[in-house]
């Protein structure tokens, strides 16, 4: 999506603009990176004010949250595609402004836009770029060695979004530091989309007291001081999207998960909010396979995996529900680069017990610290450090049948949880962010549902 | 012999921020694994503290940390299990606040539970935030692996012990890390620290049950000890080389 310059951009956002567009082609030309950071940096030297101009015009919807933005913001883009035309969007996940900069230099004038958004950045774009809706996804732990107060990001958001009068803020009703944050809003819209991991959740933003959950997930929560969840418009029900008035919409999702069911209703109630309607946007979704690589199936060491990425806690906590009732085997990768946080001890929060009796390899440059965890969970397992190699490795001790050799029932062995391509896959990976970008680096060929 | 033993994380929900929930996990499965029951009990902040037969504390949050340290404070239960010399181990956030004094998130001095001789201020510089290599000073343990993060500075009383002379890192801000008293033991290490140094839980196990303890086959702990250290080491070596490096080039230089 390369356009002609917008001739009503100032001369300056203009040149920053040309700057952007050039930098990241030397920078994809020169392997020096996927293209989207480098350029943005330079064009937001040349205008500091340039996202400003950018986003003149434009219908803009921003995603935040810890866990599901780079989905939720894929699902929200395609949902708007069918009726606006086609959407800027940073789809490699570069969430800081550079990577703003860099999709929005690339679209046409007037086209709409769809950004994730780095929690941290979020107050400062919700000023800057005046969004038409912000979907407010969770806020758990994530990164140790970085300090990580989630309620101070609440309180930020909170601020910023109170100030906003014409942005409609799609926010998760089950979880209160979601909740404080859009509270204060013009137009908040609650959507019932979960939360599994409720630590992080339980200290009351508004006074400090407790926050009670009242049992399963979803079934509702309230602090004495009176703050509780609001009465809510969207809700999941099965497989169905239940609206407050009544009204039900049938969600087929080729992801797999629960998790991605919330995203996919969070994204819908975006883009109603946005004009487009719940069939047409919900039609859209249902096609999307995979999302930046997360849920496809590769080819790796001579066998196929099904690669999926968790960065902490609450989204290990929804992968090991997903795979868990499967039979093949689960090989882990865990890194702890600047990317990942370098203190991986968060793995003791991750109830990796759930694995027991499952083939497991454990991988990735911090494999010894996951097989000690591995250990201690009593999850028989080997430690191969290779991610290819581990792959492999698990397959092998599967059988190693060839792939694509495969009887054609076996897919039905892996329990109604796998939907989509997952069928065709020998073993499942799970990796933090760099083992997953390292696995996919090396993969041969990769398939789409 | 059959001992029960119950392991006590204590406020998960406020000390529970860097999974040092792990310690009280490594506490129970080291005792099973030998044949012991052992039952892992995760306290909540909004109840009493349960009897127990050893205590884990760990990391968490300024406001998380001083909530916790009030309701210890009021509720007693830890100081009465101390006397009575059950074991605690106390890390970061947890560790501070078993002291005389902490630092709330402005500064001030907030009291502790007085459980350790020491007292902890913010300090000034950048948090110490990295891997922690110390060399333990008591019960012959082999040196201790963990990763620091704090931004506090912990003053030791005469009443106290140091647990360990600092090799690489920061810990308590002196070239030591962490306090014992007893049976209570305080350190900045998460990883957690059970985890990466199963000695040291075999030496609290072995307080609380009184028994001497066979050892367990720690084939997966002493793969990540060797990586750990190894990986603290070659840094500092590679640190020491390059400063040799600038000190030869300088000295040539001025000839």
């Amino acid at each position: 999506m390369r356009a002609d310059l917008d001739p009503t951009l100032p001369a300056r956002a203009r040149a920053a603009v040309v700057a952007t567009r050039v930098v990241n082609a030397l920078s994809r030309r020169l392997g020096a990176g996927s293209g989207t950071v480098a350029g943005g940096h330079v064009g937001l030297a040349v205008d500091p004010r340039l996202l400003e101009h950018l986003a003149a015009g434009r219908r803009v919807a921003l995603v935040s949250g810890t866990n599901g933005k780079t989905t939720t913001t894929r699902l929200l883009a395609v949902a708007l595609e069918g009726s606006l035309g086609r959407v800027a969007t940073n789809a490699t996940g570069s969430n800081m402004p550079t990577g703003h900069v860099t999709a929005l230099a690339v679209a046409p004038p007037g086209t709409s836009a769809v950004l994730e958004v780095d929690e941290g950045y979020l107050p400062g774009l919700v000023g800057t770029l005046v969004p038409e809706a912000v979907v407010l996804l969770n806020l758990s732990r994530d990164q140790l060695d970085r300090t990580n107060e989630v309620r101070m990001v609440s309180n930020r958001w909170r601020r910023a979004l109170a100030g906003s009068h014409t942005t409609a803020v799609v926010a998760n009703a089950d979880d209160p530091l979601v909740v404080w944050a859009a509270l204060p809003s013009a137009k908040p819209i609650w959507v019932a989309a979960g939360l599994s991991w409720r630590r992080d959740a339980v200290g009351c933003p508004a006074c400090a007291g407790r926050v009670e959950f009242s049992g399963a997930e979803g079934g509702g929560w309230a602090c004495a001081c009176g703050f509780a969840r609001p009465r809510v418009d969207v809700a999941l029900d099965g497989d169905e999207i239940v609206l407050s008035d009544g009204r039900r919409h049938r969600l087929v999702l080729a992801l797999p998960g629960r998790f991605n069911r919330a995203n996919a209703a969070m994204a819908a109630a975006a883009a109603a909010t946005m004009g487009v309607g719940w069939e047409e946007s919900l039609r859209q979704i249902a096609a999307v396979g995979e999302v930046a690589g997360r849920f496809s199936v590769v080819e790796v060491g001579g066998c196929s995996a099904r690669v999926m990425l968790a960065k902490n806690p609450a989204g290990w906590r929804e992968l090991l529900d997903l795979v868990a009732p499967g039979e093949r085997p689960v090989v882990v990768g865990i890194n702890a680069r600047v990317a990942d946080g370098k203190d991986p001890s968060w793995l003791w929060d991750v109830p990796f017990e759930r694995l027991r009796g499952r083939q497991v390899v454990a991988t990735g440059e911090r494999c010894r610290d996951l097989s000690v965890r591995l250990h201690y969970a009593d999850v028989a397992h080997r430690t191969v450090r290779d991610e290819v190699a581990a792959v492999r490795a698990a397959w092998m001790a599967y059988g190693g049948r060839t792939p694509g050799g495969r009887a054609a029932d076996d897919g039905a062995a892996f329990g109604s949880a796998d939907v989509g391509n997952a069928g065709a896959a020998d073993v499942d990976f799970i990796g933090n962010y760099t083992a997953f970008t390292g696995v996919m680096s090396r993969a041969t060929e990769r398939t789409c549902a | 012999m059959r001992v029960s033993l119950r392991v006590v994380v204590v406020h998960p929900d406020l000390l529970g921020t860097y999974g040092d929930g792990g310690n009280g996990v490594v506490l129970a499965q080291r005792a099973r694994w030998r044949g012991i029951g052992a039952e892992l009990l995760e306290a909540t902040s909004d109840g009493p503290l349960p009897a127990g037969d050893m205590y884990c504390l760990g990391g968490g949050e300024d406001a998380a940390q001083a909530a916790s340290a009030e309701r210890l404070r009021a509720d007693g239960t830890l100081a009465r299990a101390v006397e009575r010399g059950s074991p605690v181990l106390a890390v970061c956030a947890g560790y501070q606040i078993l002291g005389r004094t902490f630092a709330a998130a402005d500064g001030r001095p907030l009291a502790g539970v007085g459980l350790l001789d020491v007292s902890t201020a913010k300090g000034t510089g950048r948090r110490a935030v990295g891997e922690i290599l110390a060399e333990p000073l008591f019960a012959d343990l082999p040196v201790l692996t963990g990763f620091e993060n704090h931004g506090g500075l912990t003053v030791r009383g005469p009443n106290v012990d140091p647990l360990a002379r600092v090799e690489s890192g920061v810990g308590n801000g002196d070239g030591t890390d962490g306090a014992v008293t007893g049976r209570v033991v305080g350190t900045y290490l998460h990883g957690p620290v059970l985890a990466r140094n199963p000695a040291l839980a075999d030496l609290l196990l072995s307080w609380a049950t009184g028994l001497s303890l066979e050892p367990l086959d720690d084939a997966e702990e002493a793969a990540l000890r060797d990586e750990r250290i190894s990986a603290v080491r070659a840094r500092h070596a590679g640190r020491g080389l390059l400063c040799l490096g600038r000190y030869a080039r300088s000295v040539l230089g001025r000839s």
